[in-house]
């Protein structure tokens, strides 16, 4: 895979959607779709990347696609795998086909994660990718269990007494290895060759996949729209966001995450990723800054754990 | 010729499940729908039927999956009852405007609080705003026929909407009755192959299904079900002439029963419509003037066929099992609204019954004959509540 090659792939995510400049989420979505060349059909939950491709009566997206409700796209998209499997069986339909359903954090750690834990464990044959932007930003940048701890968001603002969001957000994508899941991998856009390896890997495993992707917003995390990209890069080389995959009951770093277990590359201060962000700008001065301290042992801790079943 | 058989009305409509064998069944167990999962999952695992059947976490996940599905491209059923159709009711709106043309059994059973597991309509009451079609069936027989006609109604290309085949929980679906299957062939035959609409797994046109939209669309898209309802019911009629051509049972949006001479009417859905045909028989022979009125298809709901039925009638009970704290229940609106178009309308009063399962005796409809006929009784009355 190489980037002249990916320019000639067809785009199946048009221009034309309404995304604001900066968005993570058309990024994610092109380079996952990407990484297959059969035909996919996509599922989409409620949320920013669903109401700003599909304004009737336009639409962004060049693959059947889907939209039903909020907290249901690993249903739907079961739904459409089992009508597949049943007109394929029945001799009613020919040719192979993906299926992969988008959802933001509050579709996938709050609102949804029954419906994808349903889905995974009854072993339907799709991607999930969840753009995790850390907030409810479609409705105006809401906590979700996703949300970082101290990040201000204006059902938890930073106030004079309290510091933003009080919990550390839920390690999502280890409830989902603990499906048994045959394919699970954190991702973020800045590594464009990680991305769509694991994409191409989540579509052509034979079961549920899950991916996981960090996916700043410029309107809900208060950075300038042309940073997304290096913000989303130091997610991963602070080690708030590693890089890692779960194939097979095996636990594996990429990417920087790799070089930074492996010695060859610095794991940088979490404080430069809090002062990259207006969200944990309370965190940096001030009374609240030992809240930036224990993101740091959090993010410390989690990481240890990360090397440990990584076998690092 | 087929052979009668004694079942109950959940097997009754997993047998015509099998017989018309969907491509995908998607569905969680809820009192007293189980028996039609159970029964069904026995042919799939028997390998009868090609369904992928697909057992859901949840009714809002059974419901979702049957909605992928039916936009995918494939005939779709599923069956669910009370609490289970209220956690649907978001996909219920979702369903109907996205035209999918589900067929979903409802077992009636009423809604919590208190938990009750028994029967009333409260549950496919709160639906009947959703855009479904809703039929109604009084017995094991019917419950079978309806679910045959339903794929036909549901599916027809001036239709294309979710329909809800609805039987009393308990009275119905665990009832053992005699009652008639179609011979196989002639089922499938009658219910003929399904014809999709634009399937998304027609990946060389691809269609987008379920955009956002805004003030200047979404009035018109719901105006579609308008349209839809409206060619629905010639639809369900000319089905069931249809039906009754091919099974001798002759099925009518509503249906009248000694109504031709009656001063009195009392107007029932579901397995009260027997008691009541059996009261009125009783009332008869007293040479009482009265007549029993059955609404088989309550969304869309036939107001012309009831105005024909109204009009001269002196006073007419209007029976609910279920209720609208703080004004008259479902049904007896809809036929105070069809009254409203003639000169001089009977008087129509609503009774509430059989809420949470409270058995209703005939002697109970006799004495609100004896009410309506003597002009009294409320507005709205509570038949049998302790007070």
């Amino acid at each position: 895979m190489n980037l002249r090659e990916l320019t000639h792939t067809e785009e199946r995510l048009c221009e034309g959607h309404r995304l604001c400049a900066g968005c993570a989420e058309p990024i994610i979505a092109r380079q996952v779709l990407m990484a297959t060349d059969k035909p996919v059909v996509v599922a989409n939950a409620t949320g920013c990347f669903e109401v700003s491709t599909t304004i009737y009566p336009f639409t962004a997206w060049n693959v059947p696609w889907i939209h039903t409700a909020f907290e249901n796209a690993p249903a739907t998209i079961s739904g459409v795998e089992a009508a597949y499997n049943s007109l394929k069986r029945q001799g009613k339909l020919e040719g192979e086909i993906k299926f992969v359903a988008f959802g933001g954090d509050g579709a996938t750690y709050d609102i949804g994660l029954q419906s994808l834990s349903g889905a995974i464990e009854r072993g339907h044959d799709f991607l999930y990718v969840c753009f995790n932007n850390e907030a409810y930003m479609n409705t105006g940048i809401q906590r979700s269990g996703a949300t970082q701890k101290g990040a201000s968001t204006t059902t938890c603002p930073a106030g004079s007494c309290i510091p933003g969001k009080r919990e550390f957000p839920k390690d999502l994508t280890r409830i989902i290895i603990a499906h048994d899941i045959p394919y699970a991998a954190q991702a973020s856009p800045h590594n464009w060759k990680d991305l769509i390896e694991k994409s191409r890997k989540g579509i052509e495993t034979h079961g549920p996949a899950f991916i996981n992707v960090v996916s700043p917003c410029p309107r809900g995390w208060r950075h300038d729209s042309s940073q997304t990209i290096a913000i989303s890069k130091l997610a991963v080389e602070t080690c708030v966001w590693p890089l890692y995959e779960y194939e097979n009951g095996e636990w594996r770093l990429t990417g920087e995450s790799l070089r930074i277990a492996e010695g060859s590359k610095e794991k940088r201060p979490v404080s430069e990723w809090l002062s990259s962000q207006g969200r944990f700008k309370h965190l940096t001065k001030g009374k609240f800054t030992s809240v930036a301290d224990e993101i740091q042992a959090n993010v410390d801790k989690k990481w240890g754990e990360l090397l440990k079943l990584s076998k690092m | 010729m087929s052979k009668p058989i004694a079942v109950n009305g959940d097997t009754a409509i997993a047998m015509a499940w099998k017989q018309i064998n969907p491509d995908v069944v998607a569905a969680y167990p809820i009192t007293p729908q189980t028996i039609i999962v159970e029964a069904y999952s026995d042919y799939v695992a028997d390998g009868l039927v090609d369904t992928e059947y697909i057992c859901a976490e949840s009714e809002h996940s059974a419901l979702s999956i049957c909605v992928g599905s039916s936009a995918a491209g494939a005939r779709v059923a599923t069956a669910t009852a009370s609490a289970g159709l209220a956690f649907m009711w978001e996909m219920l709106y979702v369903s109907a405007s996205m035209r999918t043309p589900i067929v979903m059994a409802v077992a009636n059973r009423t809604l919590s609080g208190p938990i009750n597991i028994h029967c009333d309509h409260s549950d496919a009451m709160g639906a009947r705003d959703s855009g479904w079609l809703q039929i109604f069936g009084e017995n094991v027989q019917e419950a079978y026929d309806n679910t045959l006609m339903a794929f036909r109604i549901a599916e027809n290309m001036k239709v294309r909407l979710p329909i809800m085949t609805c039987l009393d929980g308990f009275i119905i679906t665990h009832a053992l009755e005699r009652f008639e299957p179609l011979e196989d062939e002639k089922a499938k035959a009658f219910v003929g192959p399904y014809q999709p609409v634009r399937p998304l797994l027609d990946v060389k046109s691809p269609t987008t299904y379920g955009p956002i939209a805004m003030p200047e669309y979404y009035y018109e898209i719901k105006y579609q079900l308008v349209t839809a309802m409206a060619n629905a019911m010639d639809v369900a009629r000319q089905v069931m002439a249809e039906y009754g051509e091919l099974t001798g049972r002759r099925y009518d949006l509503v249906e009248g029963y000694r109504t031709e001479d009656a001063e009195y009417l009392m107007v029932a859905m579901g397995s009260t419509a027997g008691t009541v045909r059996f009261v009125v028989d009783q009332l008869r022979a007293e040479g009482k003037k009265v007549g029993a009125v059955k609404v088989r298809l309550f969304r869309p709901f036939p107001t012309e066929d009831l105005v024909a039925l109204l009009r001269g009638k002196k006073a007419v009970a209007v029976l609910d099992r279920a209720m609208s704290p703080g004004t008259g229940a479902p049904l007896y609106m809809d036929v105070v609204e069809a009254a409203s178009q003639i000169g001089s309308p009977p008087r129509i009063s609503n009774y509430i019954y059989g809420l949470g399962g409270r058995d209703i005796m005939p002697e109970q409809l006799s004495s609100v004959f004896g009410e309506i006929i003597e002009g009294r009784g409320e507005r709205v009355n509570y038949l049998g509540v302790r007070k």
